[in-house]
């Protein structure tokens, strides 16, 4: 270790890392919806796009975790997104390049995706 | 990138009851259903819950999994991994509320009171990952120090601090690096003691366990305030998973240039090596640990010359605990008023207490300095099971002394329990029910010291033995109550005239027994009865010939063939040939026997 700034790097990428554990006590939760329905229509690859993403814009205080069928299968997959302070945003029938969407401009420019949302789908 | 991490415990406790096989499990069932790029086992040190250990903690929903089993893993990856429903029948009960919904780890009896410093990383990180000690700031402190902080500032911080030695005695750190860094020679060392030898204590081992790095840091920190290069650890042997990993974080750390030769630069040098301790808890005080690191029989030698004049080596050397440098990285990057800010006036901070006995929640528990016992034993410890009545707490282990009941409400620091006739020691806390003798445990304790002396020096060698026979004299129905003057005398004498802490503490538990309990001794004398019904010599088991049906069970139970009597018929106990096992007593259906 030569210098401050070598160790901070190490600190950086590793936080990105370790940031799932600390997400708990965080305040915007993304929730994937990974029942039967939800897997079989694509919710596995949605999931992981989130983790990336936010990973990759080094977004800190965001729990991404999964939750069961909510009732509306022919939707899945089903993306809940709360944020402090708003309304739940239910996302419906999402892909990876949707979830990408999504974390530019919701959880990063605070502005929900109104086209992918349930109110506009149905 | 993982977006799912599952924390299995690596401490000694959760592996032996097999938390290994558990993490294996999870590997392969992880694998099995395509999970392996998605979701990571970590082996982690201790999470503090030991009694409900195996632990398994899955993030980023910090499920808390408790009692896990390997049949078990299936089910938690196929429903939590996969499908994203915890199973809450396998969670730790108080974090699953009447609704079936979850509650934070931080909401529970356990935890709730907890201020976790020391602990701080363990349960948290990979112990065996320096980069994961590096994402929650690790060697940041050590950093700031050699960039920012000459040696005499980083003195002054910890002395603000008023961090004082976890180990025991409460030694104020920042003085004694202060005394080392005021001597000058051609080479100093720092060394660690972690050499934990208390019945009962296991701090310093969990923090070797769950964040190794904490403690090389510290050590690197102080070796720079007084001007060190090199230092040790003293750990014993009994302890593989300890030095593994801290012999792994050594590699690591020197690996990335934190140990080693001009550490960020700044022509700072230091390195560190393992000594491993065979096992005597003589090693444990501070001149004996220094002369065991030198090659030779670990026995202590008198002071002064303190080790920060005349230490390994015969150069000026300072010995902190582990559970002591733990805490030193934080205080350099929070401050000393954050550490200030816990804990009480003259014992700031945190300390960190194994939890053992006659209690619910047996573990490793920290709490800011200043917390009652009452909170400890009755809030975070769960109380005592099967509602029996809580008698003492025994603290500082064979050096220290029993709370009595009436004391419950002591706020715990320092000197409180020096007041009290206990100390701190390193933390070991035994919680003691109404079932125990207090005769026996003083006898227990003192045992131990009797094994343990080095025999160098007379007072301890052969006081503590002459202690031991009274105390059985006692246990056996023989004593008489000029025994009681001769014990206070005895062990006054023992605490005034031996060579190491070792003796001058040993007596601890007879006197804080005896100034607590002495109508347990006197009835032990006088009516040659032990009221917990614990002292074998003293008992006797007797049928109430009203209660007695004749089954015959106590007879057939019995091993040494001291019941008779025909069936049908009440029998009779023969005390010449009872050996007082209490077989008889466990098998009887009726009641009808009894001991006292």
């Amino acid at each position: 270790m030569k210098s401050l700034q070598e160790l901070a790097a190490i600190r950086d990428k590793m936080k990105r890392i370790v940031d799932t554990r600390e997400a708990a006590h965080d305040t915007t939760r993304v929730v994937v919806g990974m029942a039967t329905c939800g897997i079989a229509a694509g919710a596995r690859p949605v999931l992981n796009a989130f983790t990336e993403e936010i990973a990759r814009r080094e977004l800190h205080g965001v729990l991404v975790t999964q939750t069961g069928c909510i009732g509306m299968c022919q939707y899945e997959p089903i993306v809940e997104v709360t944020m402090p302070g708003q309304e739940k945003v239910t996302y419906v029938k999402m892909t990876p390049d949707k979830a990408r969407r999504v974390v530019a401009e919701h959880l990063i420019g605070g502005k929900p995706v109104t086209e992918y949302t349930i109110g506009a789908v149905r | 990138m993982y977006r799912s991490h599952v924390m299995v415990c690596g401490g000694t406790g959760c592996t032996s009851s097999n938390s290994d096989k558990i993490a294996a499990a999870f590997d392969a069932e992880i694998t099995a259903t395509g999970l392996q790029d998605e979701v990571k086992v970590i082996r982690t040190g201790c999470f503090g819950l030991c009694a409900l250990g195996p632990i398994v903690v899955i993030y980023p929903e910090g499920s808390f999994y408790s009692m896990v089993k390997e049949e078990d893993v299936k089910e938690i990856v196929d429903e939590h991994l996969l499908k994203g429903r915890p199973v809450t029948r396998l969670l730790y009960d108080e974090t699953v509320a009447a609704d079936n919904t979850v509650k934070s780890l931080d909401d529970t009896a356990f935890y709730k009171k907890q201020k976790r410093v020391a602990l701080h990383n363990c349960g948290v990180i990979n112990p065996e990952n320096i980069e994961e000690y590096i994402a929650f700031d690790g060697y940041q402190a050590l950093g700031k120090v050699l960039t920012e902080m000459t040696p005499e500032q980083v003195i002054q911080t910890v002395l603000d601090s008023g961090l004082r030695g976890r180990g025991g005695a409460g030694f104020p750190t920042g003085l004694k690096w202060r005394f080392a860094a005021g001597n000058q020679a051609d080479q100093k060392y720092v060394c660690c003691n972690a050499d934990e030898g208390d019945p009962g204590a296991f701090m310093d081992r969990s923090i070797l366990e769950g964040d190794p790095h904490v403690v090389i840091e510290a050590m690197a920190i102080a070796a720079y305030a007084i001007g060190a290069t090199q230092g040790y650890v003293y750990i014993r042997a009994e302890y593989p998973i300890a030095v593994h990993r801290l012999q792994i974080a050594i590699e690591q750390a020197r690996e990335y240039g934190l140990l080693g030769k001009d550490i960020f630069g700044t022509g700072f040098c230091f390195d560190l090596d393992i000594k491993l301790g065979a096992g005597a808890f003589v090693c444990g005080e501070e001149t004996a640990l220094m002369t065991s690191i030198e090659g030779k029989r670990g026995e202590p030698r008198p002071r002064p010359p303190f080790p920060a004049v005349k230490g390994l080596f015969g150069k000026p050397t300072i010995l902190n605990n582990v559970e002591t440098y733990a805490n030193v990285p934080r205080i350099i990057l929070n401050g000393a008023e954050w550490f200030r800010s816990m804990g009480t006036e003259k014992s700031p901070g945190t300390k960190v207490f194994a939890l053992g006995g006659k209690i619910k929640n047996t573990g490793l528990v920290e709490i800011p300095m200043g917390t009652t016992l009452r909170t400890i034993v009755e809030e975070i410890g769960g109380g005592i099971p099967g509602g029996k009545k809580f008698k003492a707490a025994q603290t500082g282990g064979p050096s220290g002394g029993c709370i009595p009941a009436s004391l419950i409400d002591t706020p715990i620091d320092y000197d409180n329990l020096l007041a009290i006739g206990s100390m701190m020691g390193s933390g070991g806390l035994i919680v003691m029910d109404e079932d125990t003798c207090m005769v026996d445990i003083a006898k227990f304790f003192l045992e131990f010291t009797v094994d343990e002396s080095c025999g160098k020096c007379t007072p301890c060698r052969v006081g503590t033995k002459r202690l031991l026979e009274l105390l059985n004299k006692i246990t056996d129905g023989n004593g008489t109550m000029e025994d009681l003057d001769k014990i206070t005398e005895l062990a006054e004498f023992i605490k005034a005239n031996s060579l190491c802490g070792l003796g001058q503490t040993a007596p601890n538990p007879v006197l804080s027994t005896l100034r607590y309990f002495r109508d347990e001794y006197v009835e032990h004398i006088v009516n040659k009865r032990c009221p917990a019904g614990v002292c074998k010599a003293l008992l006797n088991y007797k049928i109430d010939p009203v209660k007695c049906k004749g089954c015959t069970a106590c007879a057939r139970a019995c091993p040494a063939g001291a019941i008779s009597g025909t069936v049908r018929q009440p029998h009779v106990i023969d005390t010449a040939k009872c050996i007082k096992c209490g077989a008889c007593m466990e098998k009887c259906r009726f009641g009808a026997i009894s001991k006292g």
